[in-house]
């Protein structure tokens, strides 16, 4: 993010350096992901060494150090899902995909994620793309779940 | 709304509320929780405000849109009122005849309606389907009355007036008194005693004493507090309140999991109009008590559920856990006094002052009082949030609720307490749901996952599933934990491999010591649990996998080959259409046949037959 960009977040959070974290998820929440010219200048203009920038950006699960997909696949692994099959659908995402777990596609379209649990276990094994939430899926209906969205961005 | 100054003031704005609302006048509820709407149930609502104002009705007839009310494997639910019927998997285009038939035509539609799968009879009322019915939501039932977003709809349920009533007939001691008589126990899982951990941090010198709400829930398979959040809020911020005047805080934090955003939202909006009204801030109706609220969202880190993890990244430090010998009533946030209690904990204080020690103790067990939300989730037919007092039986709630095992499987285990609990066999379901019983079998309640296993879920598997989260959830501060969990891992990941080798199940039980006595924090010290839970009463699936390389429940990839089943196959040529590596061959109406060196055993060919005759061995 430019640098007006990130002095805006700053400013809201009043440029406390315990607030890291919600400073760190509202820049995420505009790019996606972290770049290290983002972490850089958050250290430069907090009383924060880049160092534990760093280690507070690799410690949690939310933050992405390299670019998501235009739309990323998460995956849910919690134990309801687990139980109704949601490592055979991952086992076919990457298959489908031609990427591991934190890949993105060579088109920069999908990125593959896993999740812990969306407590939304009534509908596992559950895959979210983007925003969408695609419930009950099976391996067999990972290709026409994507196709939609393959459609759209090419259109 | 305009400000609330006086305990007076408050029960006028919610007699004038309560009066300008016709109990008769016709109302649908819609259910619009995470996970209604995975289910679609915005459009659902958008359809039906168009229709209402096509007909002209918009006026006539009020919209409720509501958090979660348990039954999400039926979502969204529509509920009129006041007749009372309720309507399951409710699709957009299902809406122009529930205005034509229902709201103009006061006929039931048929199709709509819960049928009970036992008896094929359909059901009208909510009250009535059996998922519903034994169940005691004193908590949980509220979601169905109000719209979450709206504190109007929260006072008409008398909201805020258990506060009003602490704030101005009951000194601090008081209040800590009558939740250490209730016997309330921690929610989140530990089950330590809430008047207890209350008194010690009142009583604990310090600058500053704070309050804050636990909702980092991170146990898979585990949502009620996300119900309680999305659902009802203010349930939650009142208990905070009153947690507050008791402990002597005026700051309070709400720490939400980041995977959790329409309840982050929710409690959000919730501090907002608490704030427009002045019941928070200071003087807060016209008494001398000064509190607020801020919402903190995680950063997706499970350890972060444990409270001083969880206090540290408040802080906006890496969440990891210290050592407890010094506790955080005495020296937590910021190093001050802090109070720490879950979502449902919090949730629990209105009712009990409410109703008063005597009516909360006379429901649940000798050691365990009150109700307990249940995610009750995996193999089962009724998957849901379900509240039922403490001792009920897994029996009663898997089956008289859950309506038994999903598909034509058998139940082998409910898995209790996620990644730190255990799974505890068909065999002792008879057993009384409670603190104390769950332990003595080598699980523990946790924050109430309740997860469903049957025939078809290997058990090495599952102890190899929570050694996976747990090493990757492991924040690394101690060895044993960071090590040890991976090392697990190793042990369980090779024997479902089938590369297991003697004495695996010895060495696994000499890891789970180390681990447990050599971490610090809850994470370590109960990491083992499914491991060990699963040996305990598996041991013959760890004995399949280890010396014939078999996996009974057929699941473990390495040990299993697909076939196809000469009578059941029609030819139909469907399992060859899905497989993603060309591993089936047959022609049109003849018997197929499986490629064992091509197959990666996907499952696709298994969920497209329809004739059952892709076997598993």
């Amino acid at each position: 993010m430019n640098q007006k960009g990130i002095d805006k977040i700053l400013e809201k959070h009043g440029y406390e350096d315990s607030s890291i974290i919600a400073i760190l998820q509202d820049l995420q929440e505009e790019d996606n992901y972290l770049s290290e010219n983002d972490l850089v200048y958050i250290s430069e203009n907090l009383p924060i060494p880049l160092a534990r920038v760093y280690r507070i950006a690799t410690f949690y699960n939310a933050f992405s150090l390299t670019p998501r997909g235009k739309y990323p696949i998460s995956v849910c692994l919690g134990t309801a899902c687990h139980v109704r099959g949601a490592p055979m659908v991952l086992d076919r995402l990457r298959l489908e995909l031609g990427i591991d777990v934190g890949g993105v596609t060579e088109d920069g379209l999908f990125s593959l994620e896993t999740v812990n649990c969306l407590g939304a276990c009534a509908m596992g094994p559950i895959v979210v793309v983007g925003k969408d939430y695609h419930g009950q899926m099976t391996p067999a209906k990972v290709g026409s779940a994507l196709k939609k969205y393959r459609k759209t961005s090419k259109e | 709304m305009k400000s609330i100054n006086t305990p007076q003031e408050l029960e006028k704005i919610r007699k004038e509320i309560v009066g300008g609302r016709d109990p008769e006048k016709p109302c649908i509820a819609i259910t619009s929780g995470t996970s209604a709407r995975a289910y679609g149930s915005e459009k659902v609502i958008d359809t039906l405000r168009a229709a209402l104002k096509k007909q002209g009705l918009t006026e006539k007839i009020d919209i409720r849109i509501t958090g979660g009310q348990g039954f999400d494997e039926r979502e969204p639910l529509l509920i009129v009122y006041p007749q009372d019927i309720l309507y399951q998997q409710v699709k957009p285009k299902d809406i122009s005849e529930i205005v034509s038939e229902t709201l103009l035509g006061n006929r039931i539609i048929d199709r709509l309606l819960y049928k009970d799968p036992q008896t094929g009879e359909k059901i009208v009322n909510k009250d009535d389907i059996p998922f519903y019915k034994a169940q005691t939501p004193y908590i949980f039932g509220n979601n169905s009355k109000i719209d979450p977003t709206s504190i109007e709809d929260y006072f008409t349920i008398g909201g805020y007036s258990t506060l009003a009533k602490v704030l101005t007939e009951f000194s601090p001691e008081q209040v800590i008194d009558i939740i250490k008589k209730s016997d309330l126990r921690g929610r989140g899982g530990g089950g330590f005693p809430t008047g207890m951990k209350w008194e010690s941090c009142r009583n604990a010198p310090g600058n500053k004493h704070y309050v804050i709400c636990n909702a980092d829930e991170g146990d898979p398979g585990a949502y009620m507090d996300r119900g309680l959040l999305e659902g009802n809020p203010h349930s939650i911020l009142e208990g905070m309140m009153i947690g507050a005047y008791a402990i002597g805080s005026d700051e309070g934090y709400v720490y939400v999991r980041y995977e959790y955003p329409l309840a982050s939202e929710n409690v959000e909006k919730a501090i907002g109009q608490l704030r427009d009204c002045g019941l928070l801030g200071e003087n807060i109706l016209g008494t001398a008590f000064n509190f607020d609220i801020k919402v903190s969202r995680g950063g997706g880190a499970f350890i972060c559920g444990e409270s001083t993890a969880l206090m540290a990244s408040l802080e906006g430090k890496v969440g990891e856990p210290r050592a407890k010998h010094i506790h955080t009533v005495e020296s937590g946030l910021w190093d001050q006094p802090t109070d720490l209690n879950n979502v449902e904990t919090w949730a629990n204080v209105p009712l009990i002052i409410n109703k008063g020690v005597d009516w909360y103790t006379s429901i649940g067990t000798e050691g365990s009082k009150g109700t307990k939300i249940f995610s009750l989730v995996g193999k089962v037919k009724n998957t849901g949030l379900v509240e039922v007092p403490m001792g009920m039986t897994i029996k009663e709630i898997v089956y008289d609720i859950g309506g038994g095992i999903a598909g034509n499987g058998t139940l082998k285990a409910v898995q209790t307490g996620g990644p730190s609990g255990g799974a505890i066999p068909a065999s002792l379901i008879d057993m009384p749901v409670d603190y104390d019983k769950l332990k003595e079998v080598g699980s523990m309640m946790g924050s109430g996952g309740m997860i469903v296993m049957d025939d078809k879920t290997c058990m090495v598997d599952i102890a190899r599933y929570f050694m996976n989260f747990l090493k990757d959830e492991s924040c690394g501060k101690c060895t044993t934990c960071r090590e040890g969990t991976r090392r697990m891992y190793e042990v369980l990941d090779a024997i479902t491999q089938g590369e297991g080798k003697d004495g695996d199940i010895e060495l696994l039980e000499e890891l789970s010591w180390i681990v447990a006595e050599g971490s610090l924090c809850a994470l370590g010290q109960t990491a083992p649990n499914p491991v060990l839970s699963t040996i305990r009463y598996f041991r013959d699936e760890y004995e399949a996998h280890i010396k014939e390389k078999r996996c009974p429940a057929g699941v473990c990839k390495a040990l299993i080959t697909y076939s196809i089943d000469e009578e059941n196959c029609t030819g139909c040529g469907a399992c060859k259409k899905v497989c993603p590596v060309e591993a089936i061959t047959g022609e049109k109406k003849e018997l197929h046949t499986i490629d064992p060196d091509k197959c990666i055993r996907c499952g696709a060919c298994i969920a497209a037959c329809n004739f059952d005759a892709v076997k598993v061995a």
